[in-house]
């Protein structure tokens, strides 16, 4: 995934001059991740380059630049170290076009890698993207395959709103089967993964991957389960998954951030509101714990896996039986 | 910087043009008009705190290799900055590290394996701050400044005899924390120390991308706080200076920015890859200003460490790191149950609900 976002960062440098790319460390060394990887050699160091190590610093310029007319592209290092921009982001960023009405557009892509399960230490696991996605003015996307990866962040690079672009870094390494390309589905789409016809389950970023798992596994046991990746969690494609859940009647929603005030809270309410009539259980969530993120030898108890998915699957009033507990790990 | 010179450093708020020294990179002794030299029982102590400093660095660089760690960042070469913090503090006085200052912790007489804990990855701090007065290793850059300040400020609230040091990275001076809290420590002359390892690189990014003064140290000007640069690979140097910033923070002085150059030896941490951003010959040259090479050799020019002693500190060194190896060779025991148990001061109905759920899980009933 991590080669699909440097294509894509690649093509949209080439494709606009506009376009800037800066952070930290994604200069010569092309980012920690490497997504930035023969950016600076190739683009030079005008539109690509390192700034000095301060969050708000980069993405105030980068709200600057784009009152200007750049197309800044910008890196957090990682999910817990884009909190010193929280202040820029949330009161400028996503607040622009609003208090302007209209008349100052910010074409600003912050991307930044979040979630756990590569074994890292404090502050650079965090799902954070219930911050973003409660701040109205910002879109939010975040890709579960390399295929997507490039096409949503070339998307979200000419998307005329700011986009916080949430990289799921655990499959940065994540090897993808179809070719890098455009989506004609545009980015605000939600995707059906895998049609079912028993239970939907809803996932987005590193979610994706355990939920078709899940799927596989199900299907063993009887269930026929339909897998939709969210892509963007702001604007929320109500259509896609309503139209899912309606047909069949039972619904899950993983992420690994805390549960509670989660995103999926907001998923469950929308789908409670608009299909309560055609669901034959609760809608339950499979969400990290409300704890903070844990260190690396006890995080593999922390995130939603596959069994955890499954099981949650099972206490959907299959027998018409009440459901067991309200909690959905 | 003896403190008969206050006045004077009041007047003028600006560090040296070049670098402070007491030993040139050779190990010969340099007089400074501002530092004095550390008297020689302080001298053998930085010496022997330093070898077995870097002897656990490199054990720690060795277990991680070998998978027992999840992730290290040396401080190789950065010893005397390490060292001659922990050691100008005084025992009630507080240290606010960051993640590059295991030996700084070592120094300061936390366990070994209780400062590895966060590396390792069994839980976020190991050692209980209060204990040592040393504040969590912080990764979030800067942010330590303004609660090391806090605590300062507090202690002179409570009418406490105690100083904050804190441990900041040449890359950290450029958030905004580490600017609000010179400025906090300026205003309320909080008893408060700043050191800055510039050790050339923020990860890939060179001092020269960050800081366009003329050295981190003017930052300080600004908010009001002298400001020393010194030579950071110089360990009598560097205690001094910081002995001297304590002294004066601890007799209502108020803050001091202290800048030490120095270098980062190996990669930014174990993942890092540093040939993609900087020469070996850069690396070479500031191997031979190496801290403990010049300490030694002005030691043993001066007669105090002879081969008997250089001997003893080694083998000490060496005993120090064989029981690290074992203590971090040991399986490490963790328990599940703590993801809930220090959420809050008492955990909420909603967590001892999740914690039963995880504990049937884990016991192979139904969640
Ligand atoms: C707020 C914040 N942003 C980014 C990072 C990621 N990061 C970790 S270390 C580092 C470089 C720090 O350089 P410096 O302050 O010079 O300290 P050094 O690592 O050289 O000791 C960066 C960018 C972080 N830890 N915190
Ligand atoms: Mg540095």
């Amino acid at each position: 995934m991590a080669a699909a976002l440097n294509r894509a960062l690649a093509d949209a440098l080439d494709a606009d001059e506009r376009v800037l790319v800066f952070g930290e460390d994604v200069g010569p060394l092309g980012g920690v991740f490497r997504v930035t990887d023969g950016l600076a050699a190739r683009f030079g160091e005008r539109r690509v380059f390192d700034t000095p190590l301060a969050e708000s610093g980069i993405v105030g310029t980068a709200i600057g630049m784009a009152l200007n007319g750049m197309r800044p592209v910008v890196e957090m290092q990682f999910d817990a170290f884009a909190y010193p921009a929280f202040e820029q982001i949330t009161s400028h960023l996503a607040k622009m076009r609003n208090r302007t009405r209209g008349a100052v557009e910010l074409p600003v892509v912050v991307r930044i890698p979040y979630g756990g399960g590569i074994g890292g230490v404090e502050h650079h696991c965090d799902s954070s993207e219930a911050y973003y996605t409660h701040t109205p003015g910002l879109r939010v996307v975040t890709p579960g395959t390399p295929d997507d990866a490039y096409a949503l962040l070339r998307d979200a690079v000419e998307c005329p709103d700011p986009v916080i672009f949430l990289e799921p870094k655990r499959h940065y390494w994540t090897r993808g089967d179809v070719p890098l390309g455009r989506s004609s589905l545009g980015m605000d789409r939600a995707l059906v993964r895998r049609p079912g016809r028993d239970v939907t389950l809803i996932a987005y970023g590193s979610m994706v991957s355990t939920a078709l798992e899940t799927a596989e596994a199900a299907a063993e046991e009887g269930w026929d389960v339909e897998v939709v990746d969210l892509r963007s969690l702001t604007p929320f494609d109500d259509a896609t998954v309503t139209e899912s859940v309606r047909r069949t009647g039972r619904a899950v929603v993983v992420h690994e951030a805390s549960g509670f005030g989660g995103y999926g809270a907001e998923v469950a309410a929308r789908l409670t509101e608009r299909c309560f009539h055609h669901l034959h259980a609760p809608i339950l969530r499979v969400t990290g714990f409300d704890v903070p993120y844990p260190p690396p030898m006890l995080e593999e108890h922390h995130l939603p896996s596959v069994d955890r998915v499954l099981d949650a699957v099972a206490r959907l009033q299959w027998d018409d039986e009440v459901v067991r507990s309200g909690v959905g790990a | 910087m003896a403190r008969t010179v206050l006045p004077e450093r009041q007047r003028s708020l600006l560090p040296s043009e070049s670098p402070l020294a007491l030993i040139d990179s050779t190990g010969v002794p340099v007089p400074d008009p501002v530092l004095e030299m550390p008297p020689d029982e302080v001298l053998l102590e930085l010496h022997r705190r330093i070898v077995i400093g870097r002897r656990f660095d490199t054990q720690a660089t060795a277990l991680t290799r070998q998978g027992r760690l999840a992730v290290y960042p040396s401080s190789r070469g950065q010893e005397a900055c390490e060292v001659g913090a922990a050691l100008a503090l005084r025992e009630q006085d507080w240290l606010f590290p960051s993640y590059r200052d295991c030996v700084a912790l070592v120094a300061r007489g936390v366990d070994p394996v209780e400062t590895l804990t966060l590396l390792q990855g069994g839980w976020h701090c190991g050692y209980d701050p209060h204990r040592h007065r040393v504040a969590p290793q912080c990764t979030p850059l800067a942010t330590n400044a303004l609660h090391a300040v806090g605590l300062a400020h507090a202690a002179r609230l409570k009418d406490e005899d105690t100083v904050a040091l804190v441990l900041l990275g040449d890359g950290a001076t450029s958030e905004g924390d580490a600017h609000e809290a010179l400025n906090f420590a300026g205003v309320w002359r909080a008893p408060v120390v700043f050191l800055v390892q510039n050790n050339g690189y923020a990860i890939s990014v060179p001092v020269s991308k960050q800081n366009a003064a003329p050295s981190l140290a003017h930052k300080g000007i600004g908010y009001g706080v002298p400001s020393l640069l010194i030579d950071g690979n110089d360990p009598a140097a560097v205690h001094a200076a910081l002995t001297d910033a304590v002294d004066v923070a601890a007799s209502g002085g108020g803050p001091t920015l202290v800048e030490a150059l120095t270098y980062r030896v190996e990669a930014h941490t174990n993942a890092d890859d540093a040939t993609r951003y900087r020469e070996s010959d850069e690396v070479a040259a500031w191997l031979a200003r190496d801290p403990l090479d010049r300490l030694e050799t002005y030691l043993a020019a001066r007669g105090l460490l002879d081969e008997r002693r250089r001997a003893a500190v080694t083998e000490e060194a060496e005993a120090f790191a064989a029981s690290v190896r074992e203590r971090m060779n040991a399986e490490v025991e963790t328990d599940p149950a703590e993801l809930f148990a220090h959420v809050h001061a008492r955990p909420t109905a909603a967590l001892r609900e999740q914690a039963t759920l995880l504990a049937a899980e884990i016991a192979g009933g139904a969640a």
